[in-house]
């Protein structure tokens, strides 16, 4: 159970590895309906495209930093707002690890506001981001 | 720095894509959270949606020969740009209730912003739209506001 009270700028979020296999990445874009074929077509997004291999979908890496909050809170707060930035390209295959922490905390909203990030091997941030989350 | 955007490029801001309905199903919230790893029963179950799960049903669904050699759907809300090149950019939601299966969602994208910046390495087009989702009562759900980079 997550306690407003306890909460502090600069709290650690739990951290999670995610490493989308071509399977994973197929379902997503079936469930999202996304044809793109940089998604799915390794030739097409080498030789048409350029990239070094299949990328891995921004909102799909998105999402993996909206869990770092939505698995923090649990059903003990509520989002607010969520946002991420597409800073660089991911490809499948590569170890995403997703994290964030404390920013600000407002004793009169109930309020946390929270920083996110996912960084690939490198330890480059692909995806930043930020929430804020309402406490009842 | 020269005016990338002409005036009836410019016209564009403000206007909507044609509002898409859906019916959100116990199974479509499944198979997103399966896909997207959630670990949260209430996602797996399909009982409440994930933050992004909106994001698909921004997608237009069109017939395969209508789709471009990239396979994308030609986004009919952006007017032809004289950058080419599009990225994504970012993504910032403002969420009013949540998603539940059975609701009945309509789904508008509008045209919010058009303007150029100089980047480190030449001209950048920012294309800024809303995705807004309501109930089919109006009752909002989301807004959502996005933006592209064209180079």
């Amino acid at each position: 159970m997550l306690n407003f009270d306890t909460i502090k700028v600069g709290d650690a979020l739990p951290s999670r590895e995610h490493t989308a296999n071509i399977v994973q990445l197929f379902m997503y874009n079936a469930a999202i309906w996304n044809p793109h074929r940089i998604h799915f077509d390794h030739a097409y997004a080498t030789e048409e495209e350029g990239y070094p291999g299949i990328v891995l979908d921004g909102p799909l890496q998105g999402d993996w930093i909206g869990q770092v909050v939505t698995d923090w809170i649990g059903d003990d707060a509520t989002l607010v707002s969520f946002g991420y930035t597409n800073r660089r390209a991911a490809m499948l295959g590569e170890t995403m690890t997703a994290g964030g922490k404390v920013e600000e905390k407002n004793e009169q909203t109930r309020e946390v506001k929270v920083s996110l990030y996912l960084q690939n091997g490198e330890g480059e941030v692909t995806i930043p981001g930020h929430a804020v989350v309402r406490f009842a | 720095m020269a005016e990338l955007l002409s005036p009836e490029i410019k016209a564009c801001i403000g206007q909507a894509s044609p509002s898409i309905h859906v019916e959100v199903t116990r199974r479509d919230l499944r198979k997103y959270a399966v896909s997207t790893g959630q670990k949260a029963k209430k996602y797996l179950d399909g009982d409440v949606a994930p933050p992004l799960f909106h994001f698909g049903y921004a997608m237009e669904i069109l017939p395969v020969d209508e789709l471009r050699k990239d396979g994308i759907a030609e986004d009919k809300l952006i007017p032809e740009l004289p950058l080419k090149r599009l990225m994504a950019g970012s993504s910032d939601t403002v969420y009013h209730r949540p998603i539940h299966a059975g609701d009945k969602l309509v789904v508008t994208r509008k045209l919010k912003d058009l303007y150029e910046k100089e980047g480190r390495t030449g001209p950048l087009i920012f294309v800024v739209t809303e995705v807004v989702v309501e109930t089919e009562a109006g009752e909002p759900v989301l807004n959502e506001t996005t933006s592209l980079i064209a180079r």
